[in-house]
């Protein structure tokens, strides 16, 4: 991000209790208006068997931009990052109303295919989980599944992946062990190479730093900064400094309600709703 | 006390006993089956002694002490044993004779008190022979057709050669017998079979007929020369003989060609009784059987047992992992499906017997009956595979086995973690995909796990496989030279009912006693062994798909 540029349009926060979390962090207010719409949710509601997880949301999610989710545990909010790559089929009692589109096309339409999907959407986990197999085909993985054999394209796009999740020159001497010799962080990074080698539009990140150590967590922040650019991402976090350091867009849920969403700025310095401003600062429960 | 009862260590002992007293079991069973077994190839003395009970005349004894035992003077007397009306304990000796043609009784027991003048003559020759078990004796000449060449001092040299010589030829005989004129056997059989077979499709031309004629003249030509050769070397064999002086003085003339090998334990080394123990120990574990299984070895039913467990294995593991992979991973999780498992778990505790007639009526009987009539009608009314054999043995065996794989392969599956499905799902793999690149990999040593429990689970059952394939005594290996070189169809020796066969259905009790528990070590070796190949291939597995959470 250009210094000069945005420290001129940095806001002076004086009414917000959060301003504390952007210590350091320059940042410049957004609009959502202004923004591409990549993924729009239109009154979605889930249900587990018959009871209700997450009661109508609606929101537009920008392209190319970060935006998290915040909210206290049981929430709905990795439920919610779970529809927009349809994680939660694979859970048997759970029913889905409403629609999200991808590109104007909604992901839940009859005859979507769910594994299409999940590569135009790709998904790092809360706890890294590389395959067992090497560094290398763990990153192979994607492309081999679309039936790419070729050595050149698969070392290339590995290079690639790798360079894009910071990890190569930390790896690119041992491509070819067990991806289980790495580091926790290493590891979290693999995985964010290894979806970010089958090239999708949108990333999910469910709370990817939380089973990290303090380090390790500033070199995915860092990451999350730079991906950026070529794909919109969507973060769930419990850690409100993450939030703040690295999203554009913030939306607090709470009880399976979206209760506020706008640019992180707003969210965190000027809330609109009381609830949002008790939990950012602490006050919540 | 109180403290001591609130402390827990109560409980540690508790525990600690429960272990102590399997372990314990364990041993004392495994050490039983070891000492037992690895005695009964040790070169023991030859005893002479006279034995002269009141009132009778002075006989020589001659043979292996078996065992002593001590007994009261009470029982023995009424046993019918001339024992003093005074004497309170009586030692009595169990001894192997040897020499069952010449007196008939081959183990005997003899009382202590009028056993006298125990002497280990140097001389003291055992002969295996083979046929009418071991011969106790001193060697008096060799002869060579019927006149003397050796005696005294250069007896035994002499004797040694001329033994090594006729049993190259009696190897080149049972060579001949066992391989070349089996062969000749089997595609004369083939002959038949092809010629019927044109029969019964109505295409047996007289050109073809011709030609069945030739095959059948040109096999029997072979099979006249190697029968000339078989007689020449028959004769040759038959050349030499050594005359032995059996206990008691009888002179008794013994064929070379009848002896396997021939020691003299009294005048052994302990280094020469270790070689002779070894090599022993490998024509045990190498031979043929002899005598009703009670002689020789029990190469065949090694091979037979190793054979079965490996195609069991075969048929088991592909099956027994779908099986799994079906109920855990693709099946709707329900009432239905939990009688299925429990139905599958239930398995694993029928009998074994119940598999074995199943195997017999439905394997044998109706599929073999059935495939013999679709493919081998030509041979019929022999049946081909409508009796029982290796196949059926080894299916019926799978049967058998297949609740401990699919349970093992299932807890295998359940132990991955569900975050590494998912992704695997998250980077557009379907679940297909998902399951057979990275579920089922991963999951491999716990089907490991399940086949090392099937093949000790199926290496040691017998039960079963009297009903579908396994006799006393098979005339050929289920693998050899002619094509398909695995025969299915043929029936098999297996360890364990060679154990049951030897020990309780040979005339030679005591005799089958040592054979018996030398049988049951390399049947537990030998299971040890297919254990150890694949642990060492499920560790190697582990170390591949090594998880950092495990």
């Amino acid at each position: 991000m250009d210094g000069t540029n945005t420290m001129s349009q940095q806001t002076t926060m004086t009414h917000g209790m959060g301003e504390k979390l952007f210590e350091g962090v320059s940042r410049k207010r957004l609009n959502i208006a202004s923004e591409d719409i990549c993924l729009q949710v239109n009154d979605l509601k889930l249900y587990y068997g018959n009871d209700i997880a997450i009661k109508g949301v609606s929101m537009a999610i920008p392209r190319n931009r970060v935006t998290a989710f915040i909210g206290p545990s049981g929430c709905g909010k990795s439920t919610l990052l779970r529809c927009f790559n349809r994680m939660n089929d694979l859970i048997d009692a759970c029913r889905i109303e409403g629609e999200i589109l991808l590109d104007g096309k909604n992901i839940y339409e009859r005859g979507v295919d769910v594994a299409e999907l999940r590569r135009r959407v790709g998904m790092v986990f809360q706890k890294p989980n590389p395959f067992p197999k090497s560094i290398y085909e763990n990153i192979a993985y994607g492309l081999r599944l679309q039936g790419v054999k070729d050595r050149k394209v698969l070392d290339e796009v590995v290079e690639r992946s790798l360079k894009g999740a910071a990890l190569w020159d930390e790896v690119k001497d041992r491509l070819h062990e067990n991806a289980f010799g790495l580091s926790g962080g290493q590891q979290q990074r693999l995985v964010i190479a290894r979806a970010i080698a089958i090239e999708p539009e949108v990333l999910l990140l469910d709370e990817p730093a939380s089973a990290l150590d303090p380090i390790s967590t500033a070199k995915i922040e860092e990451l999350i900064d730079e991906l950026k650019d070529n794909y919109t991402i969507l973060i769930v976090t419990h850690n409100m400094q993450q939030a703040a350091r690295v999203s554009d867009y913030t939306a607090y849920m709470y009880l399976g309600e979206l209760i506020e969403f706008d640019d992180t700025l707003t969210v965190f310095t000027n809330p609109a709703q009381k609830a949002t401003e008790d939990y950012i600062t602490g006050r919540y429960g | 006390m109180k403290e001591w009862w609130k402390s827990g260590s109560p409980w540690i002992w508790l525990n600690g006993g429960a272990v102590t007293v399997s372990m314990i079991m364990v041993f004392g069973l495994l050490m039983l089956i070891l000492i037992r077994g690895f005695g009964h190839f040790w070169p023991h003395g030859v005893v002479q002694a006279y034995y002269e009970l009141p009132g009778a005349d002075r006989v020589e004894v001659v043979g292996t002490l078996r065992r002593s035992e001590t007994l009261t003077g009470q029982s023995m007397r009424e046993a019918g044993a001339p024992i003093p009306e005074d004497q309170l304990v009586v030692t009595r000796h169990l001894f192997k004779l040897g020499n069952r043609d010449v007196t008939g009784r081959d183990f005997t027991y003899f009382i202590d008190d009028f056993l006298g003048e125990w002497r280990y003559p140097k001389d003291m020759t055992v002969l295996e022979r083979r046929e009418w078990g071991d011969f106790y004796g001193q060697p008096l000449r060799v002869l060579e057709a019927g006149s003397t060449v050796a005696e005294g001092a250069e007896l035994w040299p002499e004797f040694q050669a001329r033994l090594a010589r006729t049993n190259q030829l009696y190897d080149e005989i049972r060579q001949i017998e066992r391989r070349d004129i089996g062969n000749i056997n089997f595609r004369l059989e083939r002959v038949r079979l092809d010629q019927r077979r044109a029969e019964l499709r109505g295409t047996l031309t007289p050109e073809l007929e011709r030609q069945f004629v030739e095959r059948r003249a040109a096999l029997d030509a072979e099979y006249a020369v190697l029968q000339e050769r078989l007689d020449t070397l028959i004769d040759e064999a038959r050349r030499d003989a050594i005359v032995m002086r059996a206990a008691g003085g009888q002179e008794v003339t013994i064929r070379l060609d009848r002896i396997v090998k021939a020691w003299q334990p009294n005048n052994m080394s302990i280094p020469s009784k270790v070689v002779f123990y070894v090599q022993s120990f490998f024509d045990f574990i190498f031979g043929y059987p002899r005598e009703a299984n009670t002689e020789g070895g029990i190469f065949p039913a090694i091979f037979g047992t190793v054979t079965m467990v490996l195609v069991m294995s075969i048929i088991v593991t592909p099956f027994g992992v779908l099986a799994a992979i079906y109920l855990r991973e693709y099946a709707k999780q329900g009432p239905l499906l939990r009688t299925i498992r429990i139905s599958v778990y239930n398995l694993a505790g029928v009998p074994s017997i119940v598999f074995g007639v199943f195997g017999l009526g439905f394997f044998v009987y109706l599929t073999g009956g059935a495939i013999d009539r679709t493919f081998f009608p030509e041979a019929l009314p022999a049946p081909t595979f409508g009796t029982p054999g290796l196949f059926w043995a080894s299916l019926t065996l799978a049967l058998l086995t297949l609740p401990v794989v699919i349970v093992s392969t299932e807890e295998g599956l359940a132990r991955i973690p569900s975050t590494i499905r998912q992704g695997s799902l998250a980077l557009g793999a379907t679940k297909g995909e998902t399951l057979w690149k990275v579920v089922v990999p991963l999951a491999t040593p716990a089907m490991m796990t399940g086949l090392i429990l099937a093949i000790a689970r199926a290496a040691g059952e017998v039960a079963p496989l009297m009903l579908v394939g396994v006799v006393k005594l098979a005339p050929t290996l289920p693998i050899d030279g002619n094509f398909p070189f695995i025969h299915l169809e043929r029936k098999i020796m297996h360890l364990g009912f060679h154990i049951y066969d030897v020990g309780f259905q040979s005339p030679h009790a005591e005799a089958a006693e040592a054979l018996v528990y030398a049988t049951a070590l390399i049947l537990v070796l030998l299971i040890v062994m297919l254990n150890l190949t694949a642990i060492t291939i499920r560790n190697h597995l582990r170390e591949k798909y090594r998880a950092e959470s495990d």
